[in-house]
């Protein structure tokens, strides 16, 4: 009997947790405007994610992932404390050696003092102020929530959305310098439940590189529940990166929905260095000829670290193109999941679609379930995929080790080297050298991997 | 410098060198030939410290130091070298982060600093000049995609940028045009001082015009069956290697 009843607590408790949130939004609903057309979209998505609630394993998308043990925590929904911070004590979670914009955000407010923001022909500011003064209303009628679909998880970040990064860059305009949004959990309260919403508009002919990050500074839980709408219209380039290297006890879904029209390139580079669970649903939708669509990513994971980067891609107008390429290294007891779907239309014809998951598992603990998924309905077109796991090449081992390099550098070298092609398209040499250092540091030594 | 001692060892349970001795001294050239099937890249192999092969009985002794614990890196670290007959290709990593990493991991070993950026550059520049490496080469991944000369020379600029003080080239002459072989050779001679020592691995005479040996040793069924001065290559490449068999198995 006790047995039993053990078994159903973690159902109780995200039920408890779902109806904390359905109740929260009674209360958010005191400090929003309830009369603007925004809040009609927010009440449809809370009705909507009370129907449909959290997510479980019995779901396709979500076999391979549980959210049963970071749901079971008593999360904040509106932080009551503030705690400023200092920049020299978050100065290395930034890509500090260019100059940039930044949109800082601490315990999901805004932080003006860490922040650069800008009106100056683009606006890079408040998802706050975008969703409240008459000037953005044009854009937010047009944007806000158009691409992002009402699954449980993006209602429920729909139904409180509030806050976060608002990017609007008009046409023609090259955003000179990268824009960095960082969100940090200070730990201020015992549990946190953070729920940014990012929009990415980005005109015709406009080029913009954008960094995101989730960094919690605590030992308490943080669980992320992310969404970024990002349009990139035509003939537009967006160059997006996403950095995840959080604490043994942050958590993050990362809800990415990214709709390009005719001739625009979008990039999304997603580098997972842990948390505690990390799932990426990254969306593309095609809408317009000749579009490319590029995702790549670096897993590099240990301890009890999961990590599942769930792809769509979807073909929609003929001569597009879309590019995949994962690469993930697990090591200890962690678990990967990649499950790529790339749906083709029956207009589509003259699609390149190419996918690519390759994998190193470093002992017989660590796992991944890799699915690719091609859901092809025109008849001319060139689609490929191909997943691999396996484990360190032991004759190139050798060849290293002859040359004097130990088995440990040896190791790491090689697993560098197998991640180099997702990282030879990153465009910001700061960031590159960054997330080499980290991917080092990750794999336990003191290399430089450039000269 | 080095000395072999009824060296016997195996791979995968099967014998393979049954009773190797062999003595090499500071400022010599060795040239070890013998039929396919010999022994001669399991004996590169095993000097090198490939983790396969088990010895099973007998010493490789490196400046009077037993070697056989050390592993594959450390015995590099201590001047051994092998140019590889079949060099492994490695996407993603080029020719010259290998070799900073592999210079300065030695120096690490040593104790000492990681060589200073500049140095390490003019080092690149001089040795690929010397084995007339288009400097392109250098920044490609290693070894993918070369072409088999490309890679025996891109092995030998390896043994120029680490500066061994036992280099052992196992059939570095095969699948290499005259053109090549000469450039190989010149830059293994230019290399050779009075402090190395040159292990010539080769099934054929060719090379060994090139890099004159002092001694030649012919490897038949796990042993060194005959040792003589360079005449004997000449003579293996007249007779061919049946009558040492047959003296061998007499």
């Amino acid at each position: 009997m006790t047995g039993l009843k053990k078994k159903q607590m973690p159902k109780t408790e995200t039920m408890d947790l779902k109806e904390k949130l359905v109740s929260s939004f009674m209360v958010f609903e005191d400090s929003v405007d309830v009369d603007s057309p925004v809040h009609e979209i927010r009440s449809e998505a809370i009705k909507t994610f009370e129907e449909k609630g959290f997510p479980s394993k019995k779901e396709e998308a979500w076999k391979y992932t549980s959210l049963n043990s970071i749901l079971k925590y008593d999360y904040s929904v509106f932080p009551k404390h503030e705690r400023a911070i200092e920049y020299s004590e978050i100065k290395k979670y930034f890509i500090h050696d260019i100059d940039s914009y930044k949109i800082v955000f601490i315990d999901g407010k805004y932080s003006s003092h860490l922040s650069h923001t800008t009106h100056d022909g683009i606006d890079v500011c408040l998802m706050s102020a975008a969703l409240t003064k008459p000037k953005y209303r044009l854009v937010i009628e047009n944007y806000f929530n158009k691409v992002a679909p009402s699954d449980s998880l993006t209602s429920l970040n729909t139904a409180f959305s509030n806050e976060g990064a608002y990017i609007h860059i008009p046409k023609g305009k090259v955003v000179e310098k990268p824009i960095q949004i960082i969100h940090f959990a200070t730990g201020a309260e015992n549990a946190l439940l953070l729920q940014p919403r990012n929009l990415v508009v980005v005109d015709e002919n406009s080029h913009v590189q954008i960094i995101e990050r989730h960094q919690s500074l605590t030992e308490n839980p943080v669980l992320t529940n992310s969404v970024t709408e990002i349009f990139a219209n035509k003939r537009a380039i967006v160059d997006y990166y996403k950095i995840q290297n959080d604490k043994e006890n942050a958590s993050l879904i990362d809800n990415t929905y990214i709709k390009q029209k005719q001739q625009s390139v979008a990039k999304v580079h997603t580098f997972a260095f842990g948390g505690k669970m990390i799932r990426n649903n990254l969306n593309f939708y095609q809408n317009g000829e000749r579009i490319d669509s590029i995702l790549k990513g670096v897993t590099v994971i240990g301890n009890k670290q999961h990590v599942d980067h769930n792809t769509l891609v979807m073909h929609k107008e003929p001569n597009c193109e879309s590019h995949q390429d994962y690469k993930g290294i697990f090591g200890d007891n962690a678990t990967g999941v990649f499950n790529g779907k790339i749906i083709v239309e029956k207009k589509a014809q003259k699609t390149n679609a190419f996918q690519a998951n390759n994998n190193i598992l470093l002992n017989d603990k660590a796992s991944i379930n890799t699915k690719p998924q091609l859901e092809i309905f025109a008849d001319d077109v060139k689609c490929s995929h191909g997943c691999t796991i396996g484990q360190i090449d032991e004759s190139a081992l050798f060849y290293l080790r002859s040359r004097g390099i130990p088995k440990k550098e040896a190791k790491a070298l090689l697993m560098y080297a197998f991640s180099n092609t997702v990282l030879d398209s990153v465009k910001i040499p700061e960031l590159k050298a960054r997330i080499t250092k980290l991917i080092a540091k990750k794999l336990g030594v003191n290399i430089g991997f450039n000269l | 410098m080095l000395k072999i001692k009824d060296l016997h060892a195996s791979v995968e349970g099967k014998s393979i060198l049954k009773g190797i001795n062999l003595e090499v001294n500071a400022g010599e050239v060795h040239a070890i030939m013998g039929p396919n099937g010999s022994g001669k890249s399991t004996l590169a192999s095993v000097i090198a410290g490939k983790e396969e092969y088990e010895v099973d009985k007998g010493q490789i002794l490196l400046d009077n130091q037993d070697i056989d614990e050390l592993g594959p890196d450390e015995r590099a670290h201590k001047g051994v070298f092998m140019s590889f007959q079949y060099p492994v290709e490695i996407p993603g990593v080029s020719v010259t982060n290998f070799m900073k990493a592999a210079i300065n991991e030695t120096r690490k070993a040593k104790g000492l600093e990681d060589m200073p950026a500049n140095e390490m550059l003019k080092k690149i520049r001089e040795k690929s000049e010397l084995l007339e490496i288009d400097r392109k080469f250098l920044s490609r991944s290693l070894n993918e995609g070369f072409s088999g000369g490309e890679k025996k020379r891109n092995e030998i600029f390896q043994m120029a940028m680490l500066e061994p003080k036992l280099a052992i080239l196992d059939e570095t002459d095969s699948g290499l045009d005259i053109d090549a072989l000469r450039i190989v050779a010149n830059g293994v001679n230019k290399l050779r001082s009075k402090d190395n020592a040159v292990i010539v691995i080769t099934h054929y005479q060719r090379l060994l015009e090139y890099i004159v040996p002092d001694f030649v040793h012919v490897l038949h069924n796990g042993r060194i069956v005959k040792s003589g001065s360079k005449e004997l290559a000449l003579e293996l490449e007249a007779k061919g290697y049946d009558w040492i068999k047959e003296k061998a198995n007499a």
